[in-house]
């Protein structure tokens, strides 16, 4: 009994040292912007270039957070902005006519599954220089997929060094197809270097800015850089 | 001459103390992360073969509440198990303890069984694996060599899985020991009478 007491008890500290429903906060907040550190110092511009089956499309599953599959309003357009010389503004039409990257990638969601895809858009590092982007430290992207019609899109933010990865793009494909609306349409952000809950679909704007933000999940509790 | 030691020293005694919470919330906070897909291997090739698969871990195994809090305890206390377990490793090493406790050519006035010795060998090198494949899975694709030789992502969270399994199975062993030989639990906590290193 004695011993099962004194387990108690400090399993009860560390829950008051951790409250997990404020991880950002206290000592699991200060041990996140330490792993954060780690994460960076990990981070290479290698691509992600394993030998992959990919996974059937039906078995890719799609996550969005409106009720149902977000429809592409009628006025899309690509957004991007921030701290830019030239801000745009871009329809599908533009984003297919620029340099085109492709990769195959393992997404690797926070929930502990995976699934293979091929990709193919233009790499944010590519739309950094046609708007000119100035003294990017984060990206922020946002997107038309919202909770209801009164709330802002699922949105996230980046550091630099992964928006800039070779492999980090603007996807309007996914195996050779244009993308569905099940995964994003008409084009969602797509990478090797982080977690599915980083990677937004259904775009409608990208800003490339000095200061860091945060995103849907991230506000949450979720951790912001959730690297892989 | 070795100078008369206790059977189990301060280190040993500490790190054995610290490792007690540390593992305990290591594996409820694994289990909260667990929950969010319980099944194993890649969407559309699911490894139908891993025991427990789709089992859903019940509230009094888990700890972190949901998955972000699950994902930041594990994240944080990853730290006090790697450093805890540095210090276990270095003072084995350079006490020259691991010689009694770790599989090892039987020595005279042997004090661990070969059972004993192999089952601290096995908890030991499980452990290791838990870290190796934890690190596989944090960072598959920076890490991609560590990921690789674990087979893979997927095969990571086998392994990380089943080891965990492996650890859950010797501490209840090392448990049931501890009742059926109580007297020798207070030594874990003053370390005993000295005596004369064998």
């Amino acid at each position: 009994m004695k011993r099962r007491d004194a387990f108690r008890a400090l399993a009860g500290l560390g829950l008051v040292a951790c409250d997990t429903r404020t991880p950002h906060k206290g000592a699991l907040g200060a041990l996140e912007r330490l792993n954060e550190k780690v994460e960076g110092a990990l981070l290479s511009d290698r691509p992600a270039s394993e030998a992959l089956a990919l996974t059937p499309l039906e078995a890719f599953p799609g996550y969005h957070v409106a009720p149902t599959i977000p429809e592409v309003p009628s006025d899309w357009a690509l957004i991007v902005g921030g701290r830019v010389g030239t801000p745009l503004k871009l329809s599908l039409a533009d984003l297919r006519a620029l340099p085109r990257i492709d990769a195959r990638i393992r997404h690797h969601c926070v929930e502990g599954w995976t699934a293979v895809a091929d990709w193919g858009g233009v790499a944010i590092s590519e739309l950094a220089k046609l708007a000119g982007a100035k003294d990017t430290a984060y990206v922020e992207f946002r997107s038309f997929d919202a909770p209801s019609f009164t709330s802002r899109g699922y949105w996230s933010s980046w550091d630099r060094a992964s928006a800039f990865h070779p492999q980090t793009m603007v996807a309007y494909e996914m195996n050779g197809q244009p993308l569905s609306a099940k995964h994003g349409a008409p084009c969602r952000l797509y990478g090797s270097v982080k977690l599915g809950y980083k990677l937004v679909k259904y775009l409608t704007e990208i800003s490339f800015l000095d200061k860091r933000t945060g995103g849907y999940w991230e506000n949450q509790g979720y951790e912001w850089f959730a690297g892989v | 001459m070795a100078t008369p030691r206790r059977p189990q020293p301060l280190l040993i005694r500490i790190t054995h103390w610290v490792n007690v919470p540390v593992l305990v919330i290591m594996a409820m906070s694994g289990l909260e992360i667990l929950l969010a897909y319980p099944f194993f291997g890649p969407r559309g090739a699911e490894y139908d073969w891993v025991p427990l698969s789709g089992w859903m871990p019940p509230a009094w195994m888990r700890a972190g509440g949901w998955l972000a809090g699950g994902r930041h305890l594990h994240f944080a206390f990853a730290w006090a198990l790697v450093i805890n377990a540095v210090i276990y490793l270095g003072y084995l090493g350079a006490s020259g303890e691991w010689r009694r406790r770790l599989l090892w050519k039987a020595q005279p006035n042997q004090r661990y069984s070969v059972l004993q010795r192999a089952a601290y060998t096995g908890a030991l090198g499980l452990a290791i694996l838990e870290v190796l494949s934890g690190l596989a899975m944090w960072k598959p694709v920076q890490l991609h060599r560590l990921t690789s030789a674990m087979g893979g992502y997927d095969t990571a969270r086998v392994i990380h899985f089943l080891a965990l399994l492996g650890l859950i199975a010797f501490v209840i062993g090392h448990i049931v020991m501890v009742a059926v030989h109580w007297r020798k639990f207070p030594e874990m906590i003053t370390g005993g009478k000295r005596e004369e290193t064998p």
